[in-house]
């Protein structure tokens, strides 16, 4: 069983079995982080280019420790200081790093689509770091591998996925990863930040907090951005404090062996109990430690496996 | 235990469509089945023979001007002007000040209105913080304070982008938005009515399709995101036509219209009549025809007044210069008792029209039918009463009506709310 594509764009790029086989990859990966060497030549010889139109501490720092772990050299382009600022096109930008002869680009950036169109444009394996409101596959395989890591059998489990789910790359993709290895998923957020049309198996809306949140085995949480409220979607914060926040009261109504993620960064007691995370009641530095684990199967099974 | 049984009346149930001579008991304000036999001590007696007894009747569109513009009306006196017109419930909109925006505003307004045990109030928050129309107002907030609806009537929401996001947000707490639709730079500086008379008299007229181009959009708006609206005030024959197509075709919405709107065109006009400028304007003999089709065949959901009082010296100027609106709440059932006795409303419709309906799209509990375990609101009608409007017999702190000195038949007498039985006139 090979993986052939050359990209990574949309977790439904991958099948049920090529999730598990990225998940199993990410498994062995995981070992050398805990290691004392905690690296591998595996990538050596291979060069990877980052480039990170927005704002980024998990996903950035992940991708470039799992490129070291793998002995892969890796680029940064600081887009701040690159020609972007001179009103280089994305498509020239990609073009003219293409001819020093990367063999990926890992992408970042605040428009959805973008990393579809570089790689269209480019030889390289592209790997989406997130895109616009769109997707984040690895944040999504980083939470797969974050809930098999405590739960036997994902299409027996209740997923709550609760607030801001229209502007939320990392939903998306949750939703599109986890309905398709049969997990029920309730979505619930004020209607003004749901998605208007699912298409999506095994996904409804919940009617309030209570209803999403009872007998979840996983509860997902997203960050709600300030500016949200300056465009209507929102009254304010303090609203979205008082009737979307997780608190432990909603929290004991789950399943007693709940775990809770974010995918960060958080804004404490806004979408979430600041004590509910001090409580250990959350996974969200195991999901940023299986996030380099699955960036190093990502990046091993997009370039380290021979292709023809 | 406080006890009233009020006999020999005719009840008058929406639901069924029954007119029923029977008597009806009512508990601490709930209303019990009760068989005739039984003998109950200590209990107050209503002998309502000859008159019709109709669930407590609901104005769910009335503006109490408390905070902030008391020498117009305050919430006592519109509660006094409510009881006298047989109403146990009247809704007031958010446009004083500070407009009721937030939970400090709500909680006032229905602390205040329950500290005198009279008729019951319930309250509509705003869309918009400060009805500015810039953003939304904390709806969950006020939804968990005590209000029924939001709204920012007297403006309509401007901006498709804000009133799309109050609809689905408000639909989160499920609270139907009541959308003052009016298309406000079409308007622009209009006063009446756009049409001979505005031309006869040299003002600036409102078109009709600065009401329905909004109504269009709003309904639009809900289809689309399949949320709860309620449009206000409908006052034009396009109007009734989009919200009838809309509901034939499927759609969720309600509408109400306001007596004046079957009652006068825009002729009451001719002298500069600032007591007949309102907005949405008095229209023509064809708005008129089509608003009271809409009632019989149910287009129109609801008759509200739209009770908006202005101190007798804002009236006393000249047409362009004098506010919009008109008290209603006394002329309301009475007008409405007009096409009672023109055959075009049957006593269940009104009943239809002035309680169940309002009742069920505002949420507003048991109401609207008499029937046990009900709220035991009962409003007692003579409909056979002769009686004038004068200026007299306001009780509203305003006397801004184009009816004064109108005749009528048909007068409510007594209201029973909150298990007291109350004296209407």
């Amino acid at each position: 069983m090979s993986f052939d594509k050359k990209d990574l764009i949309s977790i439904n790029d991958l099948t049920r079995s090529d999730i598990y086989r990225f998940i199993e990859t990410a498994k062995e990966f995981k070992k050398i982080s805990l290691k004392d060497i905690k690296k591998v030549p595996t990538l050596r010889g291979k060069t990877v280019v980052n480039l990170f139109y927005e704002p980024s501490t998990r996903t950035k720092a992940s991708f470039e420790i799992a490129q070291k772990r793998l002995s892969a050299d890796s680029l940064n382009v600081s887009i701040s200081q690159s020609s972007v600022v001179k009103g280089e096109s994305l498509k020239d930008t990609i073009l003219n790093l293409e001819s020093m002869k990367p063999d990926a680009f890992v992408i970042r950036h605040q428009e959805s689509g973008a990393s579809y169109f570089v790689s269209k444009i480019t030889k390289a394996s592209t790997i989406n770091a997130g895109d616009g409101i769109n997707e984040h596959p690895t944040q999504c395989l980083s939470d797969i591998m974050t809930i098999m890591e405590e739960k036997k059998d994902i299409a027996s489990l209740k997923v709550a996925i609760i607030g801001d789910i229209y502007h939320s790359r990392v939903a998306r993709s949750d939703i599109y990863g986890l309905s398709k290895l049969g997990a029920e998923i309730y979505l619930y957020g004020p209607y003004s930040l749901l998605p208007r049309s699912l298409d999506t198996q095994n996904v409804r809306i919940a009617g309030n907090m209570e209803e999403a949140v009872k007998n979840a085995d996983v509860i997902i949480m997203l960050r709600i951005q300030r500016e949200r409220a300056s465009y209507y979607f929102i009254p304010s914060i303090e609203e979205y404090r008082n009737f979307f926040r997780l608190t432990r009261g909603l929290l004991s109504l789950a399943s007693k062996n709940v775990i809770v993620l974010h995918p960060g960064p958080v804004n404490r007691d806004v979408e979430i109990a600041g004590s509910i995370i001090d409580e250990n009641r959350t996974r969200i530095l195991k999901q940023v430690e299986n996030g380099v684990a699955v960036r190093m199967a990502c990046l091993y099974i997009l370039l380290g496996v021979q292709k023809n | 235990m406080q006890r009233i049984i009020v006999k020999n009346g005719i009840v008058v149930d929406p639901l069924t469509k029954t007119e029923t001579k029977r008597d009806i008991y009512i508990e601490n304000g709930v209303i019990k089945d009760f068989s005739g036999k039984k003998t109950i001590k200590d209990v107050k007696i209503l002998d309502a023979k000859g008159l019709a007894v109709l669930p407590g009747l609901i104005d769910m569109h009335v503006h109490l001007r408390e905070p902030g513009f008391e020498y117009k009306e305050n919430i006592k006196s519109g509660m006094e002007a409510a009881i006298a017109g047989g109403f146990t419930s009247i809704c007031c909109m958010p446009n004083t000040n500070p407009p009721n925006d937030s939970k400090s505003v709500n909680s006032f307004l229905l602390s205040k209105a329950s500290s005198f045990n009279l008729i019951n109030l319930f309250t509509v928050g705003a869309i918009s913080k400060g009805l500015n129309g810039a953003s939304l107002a904390n709806i969950g907030e006020l939804k968990e304070s005590g209000a029924v609806a939001i709204s920012d009537d007297g403006n309509p929401v401007d901006d498709s982008s804000l009133m799309a996001r109050a609809l689905l947000y408000a639909k989160t707490f499920g609270l139907p938005v009541i959308s003052h639709s009016e298309d406000i730079r079409l308007r622009g500086k209009g006063v009446m009515n756009e049409g001979v008379v505005s031309q006869r008299l040299g003002v600036a007229g409102i078109p009709s399709i600065v009401e329905e181009i909004a109504v269009a959009r709003d309904i639009m708006l809900a289809r689309y995101y399949n949320a709860r609206l309620h449009i206000a005030h409908v006052s034009t024959k396009g109007s009734v036509n989009i919200i009838r197509q809309a509901k034939k075709e499927g759609a969720g919405i309600t509408c109400e219209t306001c007596p004046h709107y079957f009652t006068m065109t825009e002729d009451s006009l001719l002298n500069y009549n600032t007591n007949a400028k309102m907005n949405p304007p008095l229209r023509t003999k064809e708005d008129i025809i089509a608003v009271k089709e809409a009632l019989s065949d149910g287009t129109i959901d609801v008759i509200a007044s739209d009770h908006a009082p202005h101190a007798e010296d804002e009236k006393d100027t000249t047409l362009d210069d004098a506010p919009f609106g008109i008290i209603g709440l006394q002329t309301s059932l009475p007008l409405t008792l007009r096409l009672y006795n023109e055959k075009k409303l049957a006593l269940t419709d009104i009943a239809r029209l002035m309680s169940l309906n309002p009742a069920n799209i505002l949420n507003l509990g048991d109401r609207g039918v008499i029937k046990n375990g009900f709220a035991g609101d009962i409003t007692i009608v003579d409909i056979n009463k002769k009686w004038v409007f004068t200026k007299d017999t306001i009780k509203s702190l305003s006397k801004n009506s184009p009816f004064i000195n109108m005749d009528f038949v048909g007068l409510p007498l007594y209201v029973i709310v909150n298990a007291n039985l109350i004296k209407a006139n």
